[in-house]
């Protein structure tokens, strides 16, 4: 059964895979799936023209700690990019997802994946996430019913609203 | 003060709506209590040794009445009839139930009061001076471009969960009196050579378990550019701030870790990024702001005022309160006053419901309904003719809120310590209190001086002991509770850590080890000379000697150990 995914508001069929290394598998000799599938970073450094060669869209996996600034020249290679939150506590991926939007103008998929909870989706559809795995036991109708729209304004510049509260204030 | 407008309330509204949920899913099963826990903290709420503790955030110090009165009743219906005021401007309840938190929070919310941001790995609420807008050495008024950092630290997006809290001190003085020295980031509004504003722009300072004095990113940043230099140092933290150890992810540790030309250096480059974009802020905006903290009312008076020096004259507890709690204003014929939350034998900074109703009454009356929460835990009414001074004085020496001790021993800051909080080594309040019944001659802590003793109940140092000339922290050794002290520790321009004077204590010798302190400083004072001055001049050794005086330690307990 495939997975269950938010995008942009609606709950879909999830149809992408993400490569996962097992112990002792290397990014340099991994097997290459076929089809629509989420490569970690490593892998796509190691392996792009292997990659690109399969002819298929290709997703990327960055992790907490990894820099947008180290593929920003590969940015229009990627149908999707996931960022992980390995807590959601850890919040690296709120400046990943701004820079790359921001700064770097990704307009693929960028969704959100690990431990993603109901309580952290505003702020995440805000630093400019459309796309959301979330938590396998948090309930998705839930989410796309409450989760976005708990405030319906932001003070602050950010990817959703690049001009902030104040120039946007009728006198 | 800044008067919330209609997205302001709504943006609390909303608040309460989603701190409500949360909790009905925590109670329901639906949030774990480890996924619950930050959640709540982002709420202020903690949950503590024998309630949870809420903590209502008072941003840059300053309330109205009606929110105090909400304050009173919130410790009247859902606390035991009294509050605390903490070293950071908020007040802290600490017998609330969770199932009641929802609903106090949407009282507060009634008069614009939230928990917003109050714990948890976020930022925080923003510090200033307590006689920002008023006092005489102000270059420039904080609070305009401080409401405009709650607004914009308000649900950032970005940098809800940080690695680690993040506390952001603004100060617009010749004297710091926000401690801006110690704090993530540390503001100094300070005028260019234009005759433009602009910050001095600190970061990396801090007190708790490393304690940290704070460098300058910038020494020059003109003011539409805060936002933006704020994401940028915010950023270069959130990215690169460590996560796997919460004793090292203070930005402090980043900085230290890089050094402040290579830190300095990437939010630069970063903020290079940011400069001059859409959250720049412009002139309007401000003008929108500085508008709410436009001086009341004033009645153009003469300076000086016959029956406050007559009853100063006539009354020599209120000269002696005067001298301690009045302090000087900007306007001729108005004084600002602190009530003191220090009265002998009570929890520092801890204030009654009575009491609130008490201040709010006397601010409606006499100080355009306005006051101020000072860090030092104490209550300012910034306003005050100096001829109500007489009979504001005596209502609040009624109210137990006029105890003459601002800025002396006895005045000290203390966290509510191991009697409350789950994090506390040790107790601090009956520490204080027993130091309180030692120095209780009125007359003799005139003639002491200033002096800031400062007590913690562990190395969170929330009552800021790093930087009492005297500074007290309580510590665990073997499951017991001792104290460790600290000398030279100081507050403002110089800022500075005090130093450990060697092995700490046991509860019950605090007393006699801080009399014989001070006896060493009125043995070696000269004239004039306050506490620090003879510290400062004859070192900490003398102090040393005293207090350890037939104590075996250091070299004599080495010594002692050779001969076993």
């Amino acid at each position: 059964m495939m997975a269950r995914i938010i995008k942009n508001g609606d709950i879909v069929q999830d149809e992408w895979t993400t490569l996962q290394l097992a112990e002792g598998e290397t990014p340099e000799a991994v097997a290459l799936p076929a089809g629509r599938v989420i490569f970690p970073l490593p892998v796509w450094q190691a392996r792009k023209a292997d990659i690109l060669a399969r002819g298929e869209s290709v997703g990327l996996l960055l992790e907490s700690n990894e820099r947008v600034e180290e593929l920003a020249a590969d940015l229009g290679q990627f149908t999707v990019i996931a960022v992980n939150f390995p807590k959601f506590v850890h919040g690296q991926g709120f400046s990943t997802a701004s820079l790359l939007r921001q700064r770097y103008g990704y307009q693929g998929e960028l969704r959100a994946v690990g431990d993603v909870v109901h309580d952290t989706l505003f702020y995440m559809k805000r630093v400019g996430f459309d796309a959301f795995a979330l938590k396998e036991d948090k309930s998705a109708e839930y989410a796309v019913d409450k989760g976005f729209s708990v405030f319906s304004e932001g003070y602050q510049a950010s990817t959703d609203r690049p001009v902030p509260y104040f120039r946007r204030r009728s006198a | 003060m800044y008067r919330y407008d209609a997205i302001d309330r709504q943006f609390l509204q909303e608040r309460v709506a989603q701190y409500r949920d949360q909790v009905r899913r925590f109670q329901s099963g639906e949030l774990t209590a480890d996924e619950f826990r930050p959640l709540r903290l982002q709420n202020g709420l903690y949950i503590q040794r024998h309630a949870p503790m809420l903590r209502i955030a008072v941003p840059y110090g300053q309330l109205n009445t009606e929110q105090l009165r909400k304050l009173a009743f919130v410790a009247r219906t859902y606390d035991k009839g009294y509050g605390h005021f903490t070293t950071r401007h908020n007040m802290q309840f600490n017998w609330p139930k969770l199932e009641d938190t929802p609903d106090i929070l949407a009282h507060l919310a009634d008069v614009n009061l939230h928990s917003i941001q109050t714990s948890g790995n976020c930022i925080r609420n923003i510090t200033t001076d307590h006689f920002s807008g008023v006092a005489a050495d102000e270059v420039i008024d904080p609070r305009p471009l401080a409401e405009i950092l709650r607004q914009w630290s308000t649900f950032h997006p970005e940098f809800a969960f940080l690695p680690r809290k993040f506390k952001i001190a603004i100060s617009g003085t010749r004297q710091d009196r926000a401690v801006t020295w110690f704090h993530d980031i540390g503001l100094h509004l300070v005028e260019g050579k234009d005759g433009e504003t602009g910050f001095r722009v600190l970061a990396g300072g801090g007190l708790g378990r490393t304690p940290i004095r704070g460098e300058v990113v910038r020494e020059y940043l003109p003011w539409q550019h805060i936002l933006t230099y704020c994401e940028a140092i915010l950023r270069v933290y959130n990215r690169y701030g460590r996560r796997d150890n919460p004793f090292k992810a203070r930005i402090k540790i980043l900085v230290q870790a890089l050094g402040m030309e290579e830190f300095s250096r990437q939010v630069e480059e970063e903020w290079a990024h940011l400069k001059d974009g859409p959250a720049t802020l412009t002139q309007a905006e401000f003008d929108r702001v500085a508008a709410h903290f436009e001086p009341p009312a004033y009645e153009t008076l003469p300076a000086d005022d016959f029956s406050f020096e007559q009853h100063k004259h006539d009354d020599t507890a209120f000269a002696k309160w005067a001298t301690r709690c009045v302090h000087a204003h900007k306007v001729p014929g108005y004084a600002a006053i602190t009530l003191s939350l220090k009265k002998h034998g009570h929890n520092p900074g801890d204030i009654t419901a009575d009491q609130m109703d008490v201040v709010a009454d006397l601010a409606d009356r006499y100080s355009f309904g306005e006051l101020r929460v000072s860090h030092e835990q104490n209550v300012i009414l910034t306003d005050v003719k100096k001829s109500d001074l007489y009979t504001v004085w005596q209502t609040a020496r009624a109210a137990g809120l006029a105890t003459p001790n601002t800025g002396l021993l006895t005045s000290i800051i203390c966290c509510p310590g191991g009697d409350l909080c789950d994090l506390a080594n040790a107790k601090s309040t009956p520490i204080a209190k027993a130091i309180q019944a030692r120095f209780d001659d009125l007359d003799y802590l005139f003639d002491l001086g200033e002096i800031d003793l400062n007590i913690s109940g562990c190395m969170n140092a929330c009552g800021h002991h790093h930087v009492g000339n005297i500074g007290i922290l309580g510590v665990d050794r073997n499951e017991a509770e001792f104290y460790q002290v600290t000398l030279g520790g100081r507050q403002g321009n110089n800022a500075q850590l005090g130093k450990v004077i060697g092995p700490s204590f046991a509860a019950e010798e605090m007393p006699d080890v801080v009399d014989k302190i001070i006896q060493v400083f009125v043995a070696h004072r000269h004239a004039d000379e306050t506490f620090l001055d003879t510290l400062d001049r004859i070192g900490i050794a003398p102090f040393k000697d005293r207090v350890y005086e037939g104590r075996a330690h250091g070299a004599s307990k080495k010594a002692e150990r050779k001969v076993a």
